[in-house]
């Protein structure tokens, strides 16, 4: 018989979509239910070009290989005492968010991908996200393995899941996930496959990562890169479903330029609390926030739209902002922290004087005007004995949770105010972007669960705020919160490098 | 124009990957950073499976590029001989 | 300098994370438990999913079985991810060299067209039922309640798209490529009136609404009957008829078969052994399920074995069924 060898495309396909097959005995909507709520229309599931065309032999096979060197190295580390060489015990507080408030994101990510990795009518697209899934579930796992012994040696890893539940900037990455998980199919794969994985992740691990290496912690730096190994195809699987859907019906173009605009502004305010790990949370610096805003956004974004034009795609609404954003963003969220760190699960600190020089060089425009002062007034009032924390809980932002602390962009004094008329009640913002996300959706948005205004109904228990935080976040008083000096995690850290 | 990029973590398979992806791509940008290797070139950047067997003196499959990549950018074209990078202008 | 520490000063401050303290003493817990119990959200949701407003993002009333915790479910094999693929690795390894010595040695070329006829029309269309079967296992992890049963049912959701992977490369190998095997097989599946209950209720399993019923149905009454009946009893005849290398690439799903029912048996065990009504809720998913699938399966198997096949079949998943204390 003379064979005709089959090419990897025709063979991946009848390995994967040739499994399914018309229905002919129940109705396939039944099976498939959500696929048309939304309003996009599919007309050729077809026509999805499967980005990576991985086996379960394969997957299996390289993805053992990663885990087995990722393992060795958990192993190392946790033998030799690896937490010890990190750069002071100031970075692992960065690593405490990372757990606390992103590893339940991967978690969410699972589930989001499990949904509709059973969902989707194609089955292209649907083992494309179920192998997403499973990639998720190893993010949360190995970032689990990673903490596992940094929570053995440092405060406020211990009760990540509970906390992640309940404290009140963690309903900022969590109502995100919620808000992308709640929502149909492919407005979750437009909100968390394109525009979070395509657009914005790279932000969030490929700098820090690297960041993470800089600064002694091989653990972290190994499970990040080890992450993305598997994010290079979740990014590929984002922009092969914009452009599915894009080429499906052009009907479907205002509704994913819809979902771009609010996804795209719902990261940027995530990313806020990244943009402050970088430019405060790591002592060896790798580059600042509005540099990796550039490179990440700016100049791959911009590529990316660029590509995207001809299909009549946009760049995302309030872009613009962000580019006033990048220069004030950081500082403006770890101040929040600052004033805020009574009441949260990890240290905060005044910069040191380099960190203020080299803050100063990368923030030529905004630093020394806006920011630096509060750092010196901070540092003369700790001197005197007068550490200051905000003791009145904060508004929070209805659609994104921050504490009300940002500013107006063209007037970095002025702190921004926002607000909706919905039903009777009044619903307050941080930016014009929350608004118009507010507005677009308000029947969704009035769910929020906002935490301060959980509190003062007394769904959090107690009456004091310390109670809260004692009782109902389960934060360890004296050892997660308040500032690094002082704390048991600075005590303990002296003692192992024998400073007094 | 716009670039497209790929990243590598630092390791020793990479600096075989890296090598050939020089030699196919004459005009690409190498930039070294902590743990990691980003290459860039405008519009477009290809590994080829054969550069990469030379290089490493074995048999290399495309997908094995996986275990050490970091991320990427651009319009992804695979096969069995090669991955592309390109972005239409 | 390390070497200047005092070991006593670098006595860690607790053993494991405060959920698994709370579960299981302080103590140094495994890799396992931590990256398996409380992992999933349990309150405060901020949206009601705008697909199923009747229910929250997490909801434990997805199905009707009450579980006082679902992470009693836990998995007797402590799979989580890493363990997960490289126990899986070793498998693919072994497969991997049985096919590429199949292939290699052209095995294909001294099965009778008699054999290959039988395969392409009763064998490689169980492609579909695992296509099926992903689906269910997905639909489990998806609606499913706690970590420690969705990931498993992920692991087999993933594992089940393997196998059918694996069926598809057996008609490559018949057909030397060309996917000509295929094409037939899947018009035996759409067409062929044998195969018609059976791809029927493929198609009805995927509309069930209730995730455990679906997830029992599939793993527990689907998979017993039609492991035992295509791959243990088709082996003797496939073996008499000169096809008894055709063994070698169905090893893999043999001991795969025998690897997840160590785990779904387990699963059954605790959620009978929870309640009276659970365990009367299963009993009647189970009896509901068997005749369903006994029916289906039947005009495929009376023109593929003997008529004692299917007690055979029968006996075996009721062995199981007796094992969970499914009883009524």
């Amino acid at each position: 018989m003379s064979a005709k060898k089959l090419n990897l495309k025709d063979k991946y396909r009848l390995l994967t979509r040739d499994l399914d097959w018309e229905y002919s005995y129940v109705d396939r909507k039944k099976a498939f239910p959500y696929e048309e709520f939304e309003g996009i229309k599919i007309t050729d599931w077809s026509k999805w070009e499967d980005p990576f065309r991985l086996t379960m032999d394969a997957y299996w096979k390289y993805q053992a290989e990663k885990e087995k060197k990722l393992y060795a190295i958990f192993d190392a580390f946790a033998q030799n005492n690896g937490h010890l060489n990190v750069t002071d015990a100031r970075y692992v507080n960065a690593i405490k968010i990372f757990l606390t408030g992103v590893s339940p994101l991967e978690y969410q990510a699972y589930q989001g991908y499990a949904h509709v990795g059973r969902q989707f009518g194609g089955a292209g697209a649907r083992v494309a996200c179920q192998m997403q899934s499973i990639d998720e579930l190893r993010h949360v796992q190995t970032q689990i393995h990673a903490m596992s012994h940094y929570n053995k040696y440092f405060d406020g890893f211990q009760d990540w899941t509970h906390m992640h539940d309940r404290v009140w900037y963690l309903s900022v990455p969590k109502s995100f996930f919620d808000d992308a998980r709640s929502a149909g199919p492919f407005e979750f794969l437009i909100a968390i496959s394109f525009s979070f994985e395509y657009v914005l992740t790279n932000l969030l691990f490929v700098p820090f990562m690297s960041g993470a290496a800089h600064n002694g912690d091989m653990a972290t730096c190994t499970f990040g890169f080890s992450a993305q190994s598997d994010e290079a195809r979740h990014m590929t699987l984002g922009l092969e479903i914009i452009k599915f859907l894009l080429e499906q019906h052009e009907d479907n173009v205002p509704i994913v330029q819809k979902w771009i605009d609010k996804w795209f502004w719902r990261g940027t305010r995530l990313l806020s609390i990244v943009a402050m790990m970088m430019d405060y949370m790591l002592p060896n610096k790798v580059m600042s926030w509005k540099e990796a805003w550039e490179v990440y956004f700016e100049e791959a974004g911009g590529a990316l739209f660029k590509d995207l034009a001809r299909y009549g795609i946009r760049m995302p609404k309030f872009v613009e902002v962000t580019e006033k954003e990048k220069e004030h963003v950081s500082h403006q969220a770890w101040w929040i922290f600052y004033n805020y760190g009574h009441a949260a699960g990890f240290h905060t600190w005044i910069p040191s004087d380099e960190e203020l020089d080299w803050l100063s060089e990368k923030y030529p425009d905004t630093f020394d005007k806006y920011y630096r002062p509060r750092w010196e007034l901070a540092k003369k009032m700790e001197a005197e004995g007068k550490r200051f924390y905000s003791q009145a809980l904060p508004q929070l932002c209805t659609t994104c949770q921050i504490p009300m602390g940002f500013t107006e962009m063209d007037d970095p004094t002025q702190i921004a105010y926002r607000s909706s008329d919905y039903e009777g009640e009044k619903y307050h913002f941080c930016s014009d972007g929350c608004k118009h996300i507010f507005d677009e959706e308000p029947e969704k948005y009035v769910q929020s669960w906002l935490p301060v205004h959980q509190i003062y109904q007394g769904n959090c228990g107690g009456a004091s705020v310390e109670e809260v935080l004692r009782d109902y976040y389960k934060l360890n008083l004296g050892a997660d919160n308040l500032d690094i000096k002082g704390s048991p995690d600075e005590q303990r850290w002296k003692e192992w490098k024998g400073v007094a | 124009m716009s670039k497209v990029y790929i990243a590598l973590q630092d390791n020793d398979e990479s600096r075989y990957i890296i090598e050939a992806i020089e030699e196919d791509n004459p005009d690409a940008t190498v930039i070294h950073q902590p743990a990691m290797i980003r290459i860039e070139n405008e519009n477009y950047l290809v590994v080829k499976r054969e550069t990469v067997e030379e290089k490493m003196g074995r048999d290399w499959d495309v997908q094995e590029l996986h275990l050490n990549l970091i991320t990427l950018g651009g319009n992804v074209d695979e096969d069995d001989d090669q991955l592309s990078l390109s972005w239409n202008v | 300098m390390t070497i200047e520490i005092k070991t006593s000063t670098l006595e860690p401050v607790r053993n494991t994370f405060a959920n698994i303290e709370r579960r299981f003493g302080d103590k140094p817990a495994s890799r396992y438990q931590e990256a398996t119990y409380d992992l999933q959200a349990e309150t405060n949701f901020h949206y009601r999913p705008l697909w199923q407003p009747e229910f929250e993002l997490n909801d434990k009333n997805r199905t009707k079985v009450v579980m006082e915790d679902w992470y009693a479910l836990k998995d007797p094999r402590q799979f989580y991810y890493g363990a997960y693929v490289q126990q899986r690795a070793k498998m693919q390894e072994a497969a991997e060299s049985s096919y590429g010595f199949f292939e290699k040695r052209n095995l294909a070329d001294y099965l009778s067209d008699d054999v290959k006829n039988l395969l392409i029309t009763y064998l490689i269309p169980l492609r579909h039922i695992e296509n099926t079967a992903n689906l269910n296992n997905m639909y489990g992890c998806a609606f499913g309640y706690g970590t420690a049963i969705t990931q498993a049912l992920l692991y087999n959701a993933m594992d089940r798209l393997g196998i059918a992977q694996y069926l598809s490369r057996i008609g490559l190998m018949l057909d030397g490529n060309t996917g000509q095997s295929l094409i037939e097989s899947k018009q035996h599946w759409m067409e062929n009136p044998a195969w018609q209950g059976m791809r029927a209720l493929c198609e009805e399993m995927t509309t069930v609404e209730d995730w455990f019923e679906v997830v029992l149905a599939q793993n527990l009454v689907m998979d017993t009957l039609v492991f035992n009946l295509f791959y243990e009893q088709l082996d003797g005849k496939l073996a008499a008829m000169g096809g008894r290398d055709i063994a070698m690439l169905t090893e893999f799903m043999q001991a795969w078969n025998k690897d997840v029912n160590k785990w779904f048996d387990s699963v059954l065990k605790t959620v009978a052994s929870e309640s009276d009504e659970n365990k009367a809720l299963l009993h009647a998913w189970t009896e509901k399920w068997q005749s369903k699938v006994l029916d289906a399966l039947k005009p495929v198997i009376q023109e593929l074995l003997e008529p004692e096949a299917f007690n055979l079949a029968v006996a075996e998943l009721e062995k199981r069924i007796k094992k969970a204390g499914i009883t009524a």
